[in-house]
């Protein structure tokens, strides 16, 4: 039986950081550099980390499946990073940011992870602009900030819509300035494939060379996870194409319990698919929500241009449901009110799968001039990408899939439920509870790396005994053979499908029954659905080319193999959970004007679940860590 | 939806001991608002359903940032839309029955990994070198303790827009990487934060580019007009300024990177 300990510090919360820190042993300097320490990931948690333990004098390896680290999906993140620093003086504070996240998380956080990550948040904003990062400045030199969704101060800081670009890139020097020192080993186009155990610690990986393919064995002393999230379960998110949970997942199956699956965020602003053929979607900031109109024609199926549609047939909805907050309400709100609309019949477009964002007002009141100004770069990709010109006829937006609240379940120190696997970034369960706010993210990221894990680790590290090793072990040679023999398994198939296929095809099914509203009947008829489409895959897929070049056909589909397993675990959670809160809207749990509805005295808890072997049905078991609410009062959100 | 059919003369090449070949492959009913790369994804799920290998490309973003799509399309990194990736490239530029050519980025520091696949960790070698400000976590003081003029901050930030793709490399004659070096100086150089090691950086990044075998700048300017973020050739111009004040100081390039990768 897991024992799921949250390891949470206890005494005030304000202190428990700080008496943590104290409280936790130190590795003596001399010490330091026998013990290696493997990075998956390069985003901005693994970086950031990376660089971090060595400075401190660590030996690193690190891995990450792009050609460079610099081009892990963090790079594409636009908007900004939060941090209590208060310049504006607007009233910010670091107990304001925390009781933002945890509401805006719709109470579904750990006060005491939230609490620290406000605390550090402004230590984030000093290391980077020490690194270089080019925040953007006001006239007087000093940093600039803006406002985003679930805030009413100004906290987040920015570099126009390269926020996560130029983070990254300050993360990814001072990586590669220990890589040029010898001090971090670096494994560009490397997968992580398995987890090594050995006497029930994590003390290594398997990986493939993406380029060579040969299975290779890594050893060390401790395993930190930072690869990402995983909503390309639905094929089509806002997420980088080589983003995927195949890591996450194989130490899932090796014991990590994972929290909170079914916690899914769904971005209201993307570039809606055009057709079928759609590869991935874009994203167009949130800030636009500030200055553009979010409206569908009144009438159903109307076919006419918008021009053609006089304002008093226009229904723009955020407005009228929602009469103070109108088209600034929080991410889970306003996805879900687009998608009514169109499963009303008033979408609009060529696919009827759209709604309009509309400039058309603010470019009268303040001139295109200004509109280009703040939003000229999102105006041109947008016109890129769609051929219409925004200034001229309103977007079409429609929510999408964006952002993965639910990962492996780590305690406090940051560890999951393997010691010695920790779990950095968007791979843990994190912080964001239910539904995450803007710029929020980034901000966990940089935390975990940068002032988290280089004191939680240290302790683990001097707390054990670790008994010296190498890839010759018994489990590393196990742990090959097993990967290999699944590579051959998907080689061997010569079915008639494309993995991209079968993977639009498991897309769709999760977007229609564990996208933006679920009911009981459609999760226990998709998991069932996906468990049916997981066997054809095994039975049906054509993977050509074979396991000793380079071969990407190999490499999608190995990681659709998991993302098979784990649609079917999302929508178990998804069942399990039965109300509504955050991103996790569950139609029979609504409040008579269709509000989320949670239930706190049954579900205020972590789902966290435990992988039970195929030779056993369920394949999972779900444990539970009890939510405790000490310094935020429980309370119904409202944005009317 | 307008559809149109293309001819693809695209290089194929097993390896980086392989010589290579263009294969020609026909693209039909092809949607004008697809991407690029969305119509090499159509062509590749064609072959595997006969069981081919698919030609090999590297993309991952696909939204024009992350600096991973490549591709000299017709001649041109990057096809022929100026500020823009492969992958932010769309169908509708192209005409009903173009003949296109595909092929990856040529440069001797770039070598072919497989069909368009090519090796760029020279970069990265380049960026272990110097491109970076020496600040330990941790160390740093409070982030409004320096004000940076707004001008100055701006211009850093257009020379750090750079995505390290290389179209730059790919398009020059010389195959030379001074246009992404020049911005990453320029990005650090423009900050107070990046004074300190101003010089030192210029050393030791220049000589690591010279070592990774990219040929010399002739100043033709073609990097400029074939980048995706339209890096301006200025930093160049500032660069190479900097790089003689450093060695005028005669020091020797204190090699900031010894270890192996
Ligand atoms: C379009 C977009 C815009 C966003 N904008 C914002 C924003 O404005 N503000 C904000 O706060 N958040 C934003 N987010 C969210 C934020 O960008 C991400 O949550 C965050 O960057 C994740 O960082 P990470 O370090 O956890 O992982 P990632 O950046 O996803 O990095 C994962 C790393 O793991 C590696 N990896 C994965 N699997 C393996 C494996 N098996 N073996 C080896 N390596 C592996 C990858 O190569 C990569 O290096 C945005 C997200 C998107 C999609
Ligand atoms: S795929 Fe990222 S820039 Fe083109």
């Amino acid at each position: 039986m897991v024992k799921l300990d949250s390891k949470v510090p206890s005494g005030n919360i304000q202190d428990k950081w700080e008496r943590h820190k104290f409280e936790m042993k130190l590795v003596n300097p001399a010490n330091k550099r026998k013990h290696t320490v493997l990075v998956v990931g390069t985003g901005l948690a693994g970086a950031s980390a990376a660089a971090s333990l060595a400075e401190l004098g660590y030996k690193v390896k690190v891995f990450c499946i792009q050609d460079s680290p610099r081009r892990a999906h963090s790079i594409a993140a636009q908007g900004g990073i939060n941090a209590a620093k208060n310049y504006p003086n607007d009233g910010d504070s670091v107990w304001r940011l925390f009781y933002d996240t945890v509401k805006g998380g719709d109470f579904r956080a750990r006060e005491a992870n939230v609490y620290r990550l406000a605390q550090v948040s402004v230590n984030i904003i000093d290391q980077c602009v020490a690194q270089g990062v080019p925040f953007a400045r006001e006239y007087g030199g000093l940093l600039d900030n803006r406002s985003f969704g679930g805030a009413q101060v100004s906290r987040t800081f920015y570099a126009r819509g390269q926020t996560g670009q130029q983070l990254l890139l300050g993360a990814y020097q001072a990586l590669m300035r220990q890589v040029g020192k010898g001090a971090v080993q670096l494994f560009s186009r490397r997968e992580m494939l398995d987890l090594v155990l050995v006497d029930g610690k994590a003390r290594g990986i398997t990986a493939r060379n993406l380029v060579s393919g040969e299975i290779e064995s890594y050893s060390g002393d401790a395993v930190l996870l930072a690869t990402g999230g995983y909503g390309n379960v639905y094929y089509l998110s806002t997420n980088a194409k080589n983003s995927n949970v195949t890591a996450s997942w194989r130490c899932h199956k090796k014991g990590a319990l994972f929290g909170n699956p079914c916690f899914t965020q769904i971005h209201p602003t993307c570039i809606p698919r055009s057709g079928d053929y759609q590869s991935k979607l874009t994203l167009m900031s949130e800030s636009l929500r500030n200055d553009g109109r979010v409206w569908v024609p009144k009438a159903k199926d109307d076919k006419r241009h918008p021009a053609e549609i006089p304002e008093s047939e226009r229904d723009f909805y955020l407005e009228r449901i929602y009469p103070s907050f109108g088209n600034l309400v929080p991410r889970d709100v306003a996805s879900r009110q687009a998608k009514f609309r169109v499963d009303e019949g008033r979408g609009v477009g060529h696919t009827a799968e759209a709604v309009y964002l509309d400039f058309g007002d603010a470019i009268k009141r303040l001139g295109q001039e200004a509109i280009s100004e703040k939003y000229g770069n999102l105006f041109q990709m947008y016109e890129k990408i769609t051929g219409e010109n925004p200034y001229k006829q309103p977007m079409r937006i429609f929510p999408a899939v964006h952002y993965t609240m639910g990962g492996l379940w780590v305690d406090y120190n940051l560890m999951s439920s393997i010691p010695g696997l920790h779990v950095l970034g968007e791979a843990n369960f994190s912080d964001h509870g239910a539904n995450r706010l803007g710029a929020s993210a980034l901000m966990q990221g940089l935390a975990d790396g940068y002032f988290i894990i280089p004191y939680t680790l240290g302790n683990y590290l001097s707390s054990n005994k670790f008994e010296s090793l190498n890839e010759t072990h018994p489990a590393f040679i196990e742990s090959k053979k097993q990967v290999s023999q699944k590579l051959m398994q998907l080689l061997s198939v010569k079915g008639k499908r494309t993995s991209d296929e079968i993977h639009r095809q498991l897309g769709q099914l999760m977007w229609e029954y564990v996208g933006m509203s679920r009911t009981k009947q459609g999760l226990q008829k998709v998991a069932k659905d996906i468990a049916g489409l997981r066997e054809e895959f095994w039975k049906n897929v054509c993977v050509p080319g074979d396991a000793n070049f380079k071969n990407s056909s190999l490499e999608h589909a190995c990681r659709l193999a998991d993302f098979l397993e784990l649609g079917e675990l999302m929508a178990r959670d998804g069942l399990e959970r039965e109300e509504s809160c955050g991103g996790h809207f569950r139609e029979e749990f609504q409040t008579a004007d269709n509000e989320a509805l949670r239930n706190d005295e049954k579900f205020c808890h972590v789902s966290a679940w435990e992988y039970k072997g195929v030779e056993n049905s369920p394949l999972w078991q779900m444990h539970q860590e009890p939510l405790i609410f000490e310094n935020v009062k429980l309370s119904q959100r409202s944005y009317k | 939806m307008k559809t149109i059919n293309l001819k693809l003369k695209i290089w194929r090449q097993s390896g980086p001991e392989d010589k290579g070949h263009f294969m020609d492959f026909n693209a039909t009913n092809i949607s004008t608002d697809m991407s690029f790369l969305e119509m090499l994804d159509v062509v590749n799920s064609d072959l595997i359903k006969q069981n081919k290998e698919p030609i090999e490309f590297d993309h991952d973003c696909r939204e024009g940032i992350c600096g991973t799509c490549s591709l000299v399309i017709n001649g041109s990194a990057h096809g022929p839309e100026l500020g823009t990736t492969t992958c932010q490239l769309h169908m509708r530029k192209f005409n009903d029955n173009d003949t296109v050519y595909i092929e990856p980025f040529r440069a001797k520091a770039f070598p072919v990994i497989k069909d368009l696949v090519v090796d760029r960790s020279a970069f990265d070698r380049i960026i272990a070198a110097g491109g970076f400000i020496s600040v330990n976590t941790g160390s740093a003081q409070d982030a409004n303790a320096i004000p940076v003029a707004k001008e100055k901050a701006d211009l850093s930030f257009a020379a750090a827009t750079c995505i390290g793709c290389g179209a730059c490399v790919a398009s020059c004659k010389n195959a030379s990487a001074s246009l992404f070096v020049a911005a990453k100086m320029a990005h650090l150089n423009l900050l107070p934060q990046g004074q300190p090691e101003k010089e030192n950086r210029a050393l030791a990044m220049v000589a690591q580019m010279d070592q990774e075998g990219f040929g010399s700048c002739t100043n033709t300017g073609v990097c400029s007009a074939a980048c995706p973020k339209e890096i301006s050739l200025e930093t160049i111009a500032q660069m190479n300024r900097t790089f003689l004040q450093a060695s005028l100081g005669n020091r020797p390039p204190t090699k900031l990177s010894e270890g192996g990768f």
